[in-house]
């Protein structure tokens, strides 16, 4: 009898579940404006019918039309004791029957029409002898082109003669076209595909080397002592302005020389054999080398500071050349346009990836060298040594840090005021900076790898939960409407949600290999290329296809906030009202994401 | 010579897996490695490259702190020092002759080997390590498309390929038959004899530690119970590595 308690608890307990499940869904519904009346009206269902007719009929196939009479003669009114000649229609072509030829104005006569073009409209006039032209109605034909129409004999002067009754139907002439719809449909569904591809190809090349920070297994292994931190942060930011310094420094040096051919063509040659000869130099075995090492990695430091000038130097002949290249094209080769202007955006991206290029290669390059001297004297040295040496370093880092971080605030929000912005942050993250190297033991590891992980972590998360819709809006308004903001948009969407995909995909290799590899005296990159790599080729491919076929499918709609593609085209004819327009481009959408949905399960499925 | 000095690992949980062992091996020794399983063969194996870093005590090698060594002096350091494993450890969707170039990747120019390209005498070495492990045949298949015995032969080419002074082998016929076992050990005590590599090597069986194995040590919960020759293994001190329970079947 006991057990009836328990019981009796449990069914109290799903009576109220069941009341507060009926609450919620009862507001829900309030919430949504759900109205079930509004999909009984009348008014509402003919309107419903009509659009879907509409769209079921999609614009895409159209003819040539002529105009063409088709009459029979008629008398109003009968001619008296005479017999009406009716004449024999050619029935190849379209003709009209009446139920009677002659009669009284007011008279109601059945019109039959046969032949016509099935489903057409066209009015059914009264031509009087004098030429003048009532309409009595309008024919509609069926699906076999015939039609039916009761009409009343116009109130008209009695007339002897024959007058006529004429049906002006509208005839397809010649092969069936495309329609512009149809036309301007293949445009934006062309455009919308490269608009995925692009994307995808950017969010790919920039999602690849990100996964690796944003994978465990990899950065957990990173450790550095606070000495090695406090340098990069210290080499990072420098190396970045050196960077921007360098690439402002080399692009004025070289700017009378880019507008002419001979000199962009020769100092590209000369750039290379420059990069060929310096790479030689720098990455000689050491075995070969008799000198020093330090003197050695100090000479071979310099040598990469000028390969790294000529690389820009390069680079910025490479941009020009592309440029001037498809201008040429675009100019003198109309056929050869789209080229030519490829030539020249990809020169012209030169103006934003150049400096991007050199300030983070430049900074990565500082950040890392001093981060290998922070290493080295935290190795060799001794404990006081490097406690003195972070007691200095790391408040100059951290005050540099928050320093930057006050700058970016004083950007945002225009404070102009050097005391909020300049000093108090430097005076923060200087004590900042103290009390860590204080309280961090000299030569403790720090989990630095781990730290960096989490950083592009938050930043791929932030950045995947806000939709490429909102994002295409921002790039909108830097770029202007079109599709090229709704390939950035995609991009960077695609960046971070491969991103995280990716390096999934890394933390689930086998460690055994990885360990292998290491353990014969590969160092970071090499590990990454022998035993990393060979294990997340294929479900890189395979996620590389399955987010193309999400930006196919993104692409289509992007359009709605400007971002170019079919969307766009879809939203204006929705709003025209031309449902039969809409009709295509959906269908044209449908068509395109099921077959990109067909041709990446089949690339999967190969892959894996 | 090798010398090992009060090593110590404490693992992040908490896990003791070596106390304060010490010992020494010579150049051109065969030294095998027993103890139960988690008593700490496989931590230190990996101490003395730092795949696994050391909490304390030293790894002496040629008048070298290993410990002590910075992480690019590390890198030179493996190189002479190859490894085999219990499961072989290849990259299974690469290539066999891919597998055992790897082991140049120390030696190699860093940025050519990233293109993966390897100077020609490599590959000859390449081929010629694999003929010594008798599967030059089966260079350019994949690796995972070969059997356990010829997949640990690649992993002994691809160590081999190191010109290694040492050779760490944890465990590397665990996973194979007897038969196999035997052939494994042979090419082993080869290298050892005919290239006098050192050869540490942690192994279950006590016959192959008696017919392969110059010396022995032996771990119980992470600390050295035994270090001598393998005949000195009587029943007593059989009973105090493996514990009072265990019966000897091999
Ligand atoms: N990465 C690790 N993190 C934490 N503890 C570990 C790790 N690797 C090993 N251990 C622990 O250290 C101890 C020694 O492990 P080890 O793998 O060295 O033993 P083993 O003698 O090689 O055993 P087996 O014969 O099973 O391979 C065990 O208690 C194990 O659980
Ligand atoms: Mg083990």
């Amino acid at each position: 009898m006991n057990k009836n308690k328990p019981s009796l608890k449990r069914s109290f307990g799903t009576a109220l579940t069941v009341v507060v499940g009926i609450i919620v869904f009862a507001y829900g519904v309030k919430v949504t404006n759900v109205n079930f009346e509004t999909t009984r009206s009348e008014n509402r269902l003919t309107q419903l019918q009509r659009v879907i007719r509409a769209l079921v009929r999609p614009d895409i196939i159209e003819y040539e039309t002529v105009d063409t009479i088709i009459e029979i003669p008629f008398y109003l009114p009968c001619p008296e004791g005479q017999e009406i000649e009716v004449p024999a229609a050619d029935t190849s072509q379209p003709y009209l029957t009446a139920s009677e030829y002659c009669g009284s104005p007011g008279d109601l006569i059945v019109i039959n029409g046969h032949n016509f073009t099935p489903h057409s409209r066209g009015p059914i006039n009264f031509f009087t002898a004098s030429g003048v032209k009532k309409q009595l109605g309008n024919f509609e034909t069926d699906g076999d082109g015939n039609f039916e129409l009761e009409i009343e004999l116009p109130t008209r002067q009695p007339v002897e003669e024959a007058q006529h009754i004429q049906a002006i139907a509208r005839l397809r002439v010649g092969s069936p076209k495309f329609t512009e719809t149809a036309k301007v449909t293949w445009e934006k569904i062309i455009e919308t595909v490269f608009m995925a591809l692009l994307a995808t190809a950017i969010g790919t090349a920039a999602a690849i080397p990100i996964s690796f920070l944003a994978a465990r297994n990899l950065m957990s292994e990173n450790k550095s002592p606070l000495t090695t931190v406090a340098f990069s942060i210290v080499g990072w930011p420098v190396g970045i302005y050196l960077g921007l310094e360098i690439y402002g420094l080399v692009r004025d040096f070289l700017s009378p020389y880019t507008d002419n051919a001979l000199y962009m063509v020769l100092g590209i040659l000369a750039g290379t054999v420059i990069i060929y000869l310096l790479f030689k130099a720098i990455v000689k075995p050491e075995e070969t080398q008799k000198m020093p090492h330090a003197i050695h990695t100090i000479l071979r430091l310099i040598l990469l500071f000028l390969a790294v000038i000529t690389v820009i130097g390069l680079m910025i002949f490479l941009k020009s050349i592309l440029r001037s290249a498809g201008l040429a094209l675009m100019e003198h080769f109309e056929f050869l346009g789209f080229l030519g202007n490829f030539l020249f955006q990809v020169g012209e991206s030169g103006y934003l990836v150049i400096p991007a290029v050199s300030a983070l290669s430049i900074g990565g390059a500082i950040g890392s060298a001093l981060g290998k001297i922070g290493q080295r004297i935290s190795d060799k040295s001794p404990a006081s040594v490097v406690k003195i040496v972070n007691l200095i370093a790391m408040p100059l880092a951290t005050a540099l840090l928050f320093v930057l971080v006050g700058g970016a605030l004083d950007w945002f929000y225009q404070i102009n005021n050097p005391v909020r912005t300049l000093y108090w942050p430097a005076g923060i993250g200087g004590a900042i900076g103290f009390i860590l190297a204080v309280i961090t033991g000299p030569k403790q590891p720090l989990p630095t790898g781990m730290a960096i992980y989490f950083i592009v972590r938050t930043i791929l998360n932030g950045t995947r939960s806000v939709e490429a819709l909102v994002m295409a809006i921002v790039f909108v308004i830097w770029v202007g409407i079109g599709p090229f903001a709704g390939s950035l948009a995609l991009a960077l969407h695609t960046v971070a949600a491969l991103s995280k995909l990716y390096s999934e995909q890394v933390e689930s290799i086998l460690p055994g290999p990885v360990e292998a590899v290491q353990a014969t005296g590969a160092n970071h990159l090499q590990t990454i290329v022998y035993a990393i790599v060979p294990q997340i080729v294929s479900p890189y491919i395979s996620f590389t296809m399955y987010r193309w076929d999400i930006n196919v499918r993104m692409s289509t709609i992007i359009g709605f906030v400007g971002g170019g593609g079919i969307g766009f085209l879809l939203q204006q004819n929705i709003n025209l009202l031309d449902y039969r327009a809409a009709s295509v481009q959906m269908l044209a959408i449908a068509v395109v994401v099921a077959l990109m949905d067909y041709i990446s399960s089949v690339v999967r499925e190969r892959m894996v | 010579m090798l010398e090992i000095k009060n090593l110590t690992k404490v693992y992040e949980g908490g896990t003791q897996a070596l106390t304060d062992v010490s010992f020494s091996v010579e150049p051109g020794e065969f030294l095998a490695i027993i103890g139960l399983s988690g008593s700490g063969k496989s931590t230190l194996l990996r101490c003395i490259n730092r795949l696994v870093e050391p909490t304390s005590g030293q790894i002496i090698w040629n008048g070298q702190d290993i410990t002590a060594a910075s992480q690019d002096e590390m890198l030179r350091i493996r190189r002479k020092i190859g490894m085999i494993f219990q499961h072989f450890n290849l990259v299974s969707r690469s290539k066999v002759i891919t597998n055992v170039l790897a082991g140049r990747l120390g030696y190699v120019n860093p940025a050519m080997s990233l293109l993966n390209r390897f100077p020609k005498s490599d590959h000859e070495m390449a081929i010629r390590q694999l003929e010594r492990v008798s599967i030059a045949d089966q260079a350019y298949k994949r690796a995972d498309e070969l059997s356990g015995g010829q997949q640990q032969r690649v992993g002994i080419a691809r160590a081999m390929m190191q010109e290694p002074d040492i050779i760490l082998a944890d465990e590397p016929v665990a996973s194979l038959d007897p038969v196999l076992a035997h052939s494994i050990m042979q090419y082993l005590e080869t290298i050892n004899r005919e290239d006098g590599v050192m050869v540490l090597c942690s192994l279950h069986f006590l016959d192959l530690v008696h017919r392969y194995a110059d010396r022995a040590i032996a771990l119980n919960k992470g600390r050295l119970m035994f270090d001598g020759s393998p005949e000195e293994i009587d029943d007593e001190k059989f009973k105090e590595i493996y514990g009072k329970e265990a019966e000897r079947i091999g």
